[in-house]
């Protein structure tokens, strides 16, 4: 594929369907139908590109693919350098096809601004799939840190009650972790001598260094991913945001964080991952015991999907930080599964928002009676979130716990424990807005899923069920990929001070035999 | 003594141009009065642009004239053109102002033509009575422009203020140039770098230091940095828009440009020592702006304090003392200047029926009432907290790299998290604008000058990333002047 720059092309299309967005005239009712229209298929097009873009992947290859460079800043050794391998390939996707749901999911619940409102997606999509491309860190970084902007104004503006509140906590406290993230950067360029992410990953830091360039890079993954305790903008910012907004911010910024420690962490600090591995064991486990529990008493629906999205994530970052090929491959696998199912779920919780507008989930009860088809759906998600087989988040869980059995079997029994209680609060969810008896009035006229949600729904359970069926095909292309970032971290390993005396011995012991 | 040797007077070229023009407006404006106003205010724009090309049209050679006081390289190219271009972009935006709001007396523009070109030869000093001359006559043309609105009692007041500080910090200056001269004997930069050097590492007399301490504090109430700030709020709120506008973009500009001039030639030898004050003030103008700026109310008094914390910003570059956090400076000051005069024809369009208004709360719903305008202060706000991919975020991005390469990492990490706090008041305003219902529409039109400056500030701001050569090898050029 020389010649023909698809990964710009997917990244920067959304821009084009700003400006025509930008362009439409009429009356209000006018704009906003044609936004609706071209918002929707400019995101069509582009998971079309994406679709194409797997299509020409090559799964033999663990390197960078479809590699764009052209000189940006060449003083400091900054370019325009996009590229993606089998870690970042997927998040293309599912970035891709996440958008054109929301904006469908939002066709109806979303009545003033529509046009501001499809330029913020439209604008958010180009900067998270530039995030998963860039192979720069500076375009990383503008990349990164520019999608406040747009999930700032989708919060603050479409969102409920407290979304002011909810839209400064989520602003600033990312921003917090961005900007010692920032620091890093200058700090390894200056090491380095250039910006450009695979020159930055094949050099060496001392270890010293490494430990604290860990703790910038960790002060913003953290916060984005949110692992236990960074995670309290999280409920707030779901809570508060729109449906579609909560489905991107599920979907897709929270596995941010957890690529960031695939991409930087582990690569580029083997050393300092490995010295603060027990501590990310720590708090992976604390985050997916307690922000079950906590899980487990709330009375929101998405508040409560929102802390099992903490707990999901607990499983990423133990799987990721095993240095294992399985729970590495698991952790990313587990962070697809949970940006469909985790967006699936949200999308439920907007169902019955837009009919009855409440989450307080004592507010309902018995909605099979009324809505079949809706506890299907429903029914689907809840088994996937807690993990059943043949579900695509059964294959996730069960790569990443068998990478933590054998790195460290305590570990994985505690974190076993906090999966129960993620079934536990999970089905309770689930009786108690579905099952039972239907008593409340204004209950007694919902209405089921019209055919806009079927499809909306449609794609997301055949993706949930094909990846847990059959997960062979992403698995296939994770495997190169995270082979090859295995000897990244375990050639690093290697020459650390003590494997070299290791090493040393060798010779050693060969010659007294 | 030596036989008299006519200057070369090409080398003030620009300077010459426009102290004569100045001169010629007066007489015109003294002989049509004040209809004339509005056409000298043209006429001084195309002075000033015609200065700027003037300058721009150098070679960019080392030549210095007037027996040493006067200097020209890449550096004063640089900050000249930031002065001219910021000065001009302000003039516009007051056209509109200058005419509705009783201000429409001719010496104005004459005014700014005068403090244009004080801030020109303090640019261009090359010894401290240069450096004097300069800054007073800035100064005193910027006191008679704050105080220009006779009947308001605040505009009085803020140039009253203005005056007892601005004396007081004049004082300050020229006692500490009187110490330097007493103990290196001689005003001349080069000639004070030598007498420096000749005391010798040891053996360098207490004297040179206070005199540079003074010397630091007089500047740094000139940029006002914290904690020479005190003035700022006050007479940017009172002091008529279009001026308050002025005095954020150009002057500022000036006085970190004879910081840099002053702290990298002179004393170039005691970094050492003043790159702690530069610290310490960098560090407490960044913290103080960002908390100080929260409970404003007065979008002017904000951006006075906001203005305060990007000369903080800057002098994290200056602190590092190397090439490197010079040209961080500049670039910092060029993206500043250009957001600093997009921001405030924002607020030169802030009207309801017919009245300027003022209060950050009327820009309540902006985003209904008016999308574009919100959009575009939007994008300053964004481009000021620092957000990707906006000029803003550049700036900081070339002022925390040298911090962080010179081992600044303190500095550093406090100035990040600063602006995180910062970001705070900035996206406040989004808010306000973007949340909230809305209160009484801004009038519309906002105006054709305004409209201009706006869109042309608004593209650059969003696009510097797009091209940001001519601003970053600019800056580069004129940071190696300052490092022969």
């Amino acid at each position: 594929m020389s010649g023909w720059p698809i990964l710009s092309t997917i990244t920067f299309l959304p821009l084009l369907g700003v400006a025509f967005l930008l362009l439409v005239r009429g009356d209000a009712a006018t704009v906003a139908r044609n936004s609706r229209l071209v918002a929707l298929w400019t995101s069509i097009v582009t998971f079309a590109l994406a679709l194409v873009l797997i299509g020409s992947f090559d799964i033999s290859n663990p390197g960078y693919q479809f590699v764009e460079n052209v000189p940006w800043l060449p003083e400091f050794g900054i370019s325009y350098h996009l590229g993606v391998d089998g870690i970042s390939l997927f998040f293309v996707a599912l970035t891709t096809f996440l958008t054109p749901i929301c904006i469908i999911a939002s066709w109806e619940s979303i009545q003033n601004r529509v046009r501001e409102y499809m330029v913020a997606f439209l604008v958010m999509q180009v900067l998270v799939v530039g995030v998963f491309c860039a192979l720069d860190f500076v375009m990383f970084y503008i990349f990164f840190e520019g999608q406040l902007i747009p999930m700032f104004l989708i919060i603050g503006v479409w969102g409920g009650e407290r979304r002011v509140y909810s839209a400064f906590k989520f602003f600033l406290y990312t921003l917090v972790g961005s900007v010692l993230f920032l620091i890093a950067i200058l700090y390894m360029y200056l090491q380095v001598g250039t910006t450009d992410i695979p020159t930055i990953t094949a050099h060496e830091f001392t270890r010293e260094t490494q430990i604290w360039l860990w703790l910038a890079l960790f002060a913003s993954f953290a916060v984005k991913m949110p692992m236990w305790p960074f995670h309290t903008w999280l409920p707030d910012a779901h809570v508060e945001a729109p449906t579609a907004g909560s489905v991107i911010l599920a979907g897709i910024l929270l596995k941010m964080g957890g690529y960031g420690f695939i991409r930087f962490s582990l690569p580029m600090l083997p050393e300092a991952s490995d010295f603060f591995t027990p501590f990310m064991f720590t708090l992976s486990v604390v985050a997916i015991i307690y922000t079950s529990l906590v899980a487990l008493m709330q009375e929101d629906m998405k508040k409560l999907i929102a802390y099992s999205s903490v707990a999901h994530m607990g499983i990423v970052t133990l799987g990721i930080f095993t240095f294992t090929q399985q729970g590495i491959e698991g952790g990313i696998f587990q962070m697809l599964s949970h940006g469909i199912i985790s967006a699936a779920l949200f999308l439920c919780v907007g169902v019955v928002y837009d009919r009855v507008h409440t989450r307080q989930i004592a507010a309902y009860g018995g909605l099979v009676h009324r809505m079949p088809i809706y506890a299907v759906v429903f029914l689907v998600f809840t088994l996937a979130s807690v993990g059943l087989p043949s579900t695509s988040g059964f294959v996730g869980e069960f790569l990443a716990m068998v990478g933590a059995f054998t790195a460290n079997t305590w570990v994985a029994t505690t974190a076993m424990i906090g999966i129960i209680l993620g079934a536990a609060y999970m089905l309770w969810l689930y009786r108690r807005v579905i099952f039972g008896e239907l008593t409340k009035e204004n209950l007694k006229s919902i209405t089921d899923l019209n055919w806009r949600e079927i499809g909306v729904f449609a794609p997301l359970i055949a993706l949930a069920l094909f990846l847990g069926i059959y997960p062979k095909p992403v698995l296939d292309v994770l495997h190169a990929s995270a082979a090859h970032l295995m000897t990244q971290t375990q050639l690093a390993r290697v020459v650390s001070p003590e494997a070299l005396e290791l090493a040393g011995q060798v010779p050693k012991i060969a010659a007294t035999r | 003594m030596t036989a008299f040797v006519a200057p070369n007077y090409l080398v003030a070229l620009p300077e010459i141009l426009l102290a004569g023009v100045a001169c010629v407006f007066l007489l015109i404006g003294v002989f049509t009065g004040n209809r004339s106003t509005t056409p000298l205010t043209y006429a001084a724009i195309g002075a000033m642009l015609i200065a700027f090309a003037l300058v721009l049209g150098f070679n960019g050679t080392r030549e210095t004239s007037f027996g040493g006081m006067f200097i020209t390289d890449h550096f004063t190219t640089f900050m000249k053109s930031v002065v001219l271009i910021g000065a001009a972009g302000t003039l516009v935006l007051g056209i509109g102002y200058v005419q509705r709001e009783q201000m429409n007396r001719f010496e104005f523009p004459i005014l700014i033509l005068f403090a244009t070109l004080g801030m020109m030869l303090m640019i261009s000093a090359n010894d401290l009575m240069a450096l004097y001359v300069g800054i007073e006559l800035q100064s005193l043309s910027l006191y008679i422009v704050a105080a220009f609105r006779r009947d308001s009692v605040r505009s009085t007041e803020a140039g009253l203020k203005y005056f007892v500080l601005g004396a007081l910090s004049s004082g300050l200056l020229l006692y500490g140039a009187s110490m330097v001269y007493g103990f290196t004997g001689a005003t001349g930069f080069d000639a004070i770098a030598g007498g420096i050097k000749a005391y010798g590492a040891g053996d360098l007399p207490i004297g040179v230091l206070i005199g540079l301490v003074f010397i630091a504090a007089a500047l740094a109430f000139k940029v006002s940095a914290v904690p020479f700030h005190m003035w700022t709020p006050d007479v940017y709120e009172g002091a008529p828009t279009p001026v308050t506008a002025f005095f954020s973009a150009a002057p500022k500009i000036a006085a970190i440009a004879l910081l840099l001039r002053v702290f990298l030639g002179p004393f170039a030898e005691l970094a050492s020592s003043w790159n702690q004050i530069i610290l310490l003030i960098s560090i407490a103008s960044m913290a103080f702006a960002a908390f100080a700026a929260i409970g404003q109310r007065n979008i002017k008094r904000l951006l006075a304090y906001s203005s305060i914390g990007h000369v903080g910003y800057a002098l994290v570059g200056l602190a590092t003392a190397t090439e490197e956090g010079v040209r961080g400076v500049l670039i910092y000051m060029a993206i500043y200047m250009v957001m600093t005069v997009g921001t405030f024809g924002a607020v030169l369009a802030m009207r309801q029926k017919g009245q300027m208004v003022e209060e950050i709360a009327d820009l309540a719903g902006l985003s209904k009432t008016n999308p574009a305008l919100a959009a575009v202060l939007g994008i300053f706000m964004f481009s000021m907290a620092g957000i990707p991919p906006f000029a803003g975020f550049f700036g900081k991005l070339y002022v925390f790299m040298p911090a962080v390469e010179a081992g600044l990492y303190g500095l550093a990490i406090a100035g990040v998290l600063a602006s995180v706090v910062g970001a705070y008041y900035y996206i406040r305003i989004v808010k306000i604008m973007y949340f909230d219902e809305p209160a009484e529409a801004l009038d519309r039109p906002i105006g054709r000058e305004i409209l201009g400056v706006l869109v042309v500030t608004g593209i650059i701001t969003t696009l510097f990333f797009a091209y940001p050569q001519p601003i970053l090898s600019g800056a580069k050029a004129a940071a190696a002047a300052l490092f022969p």
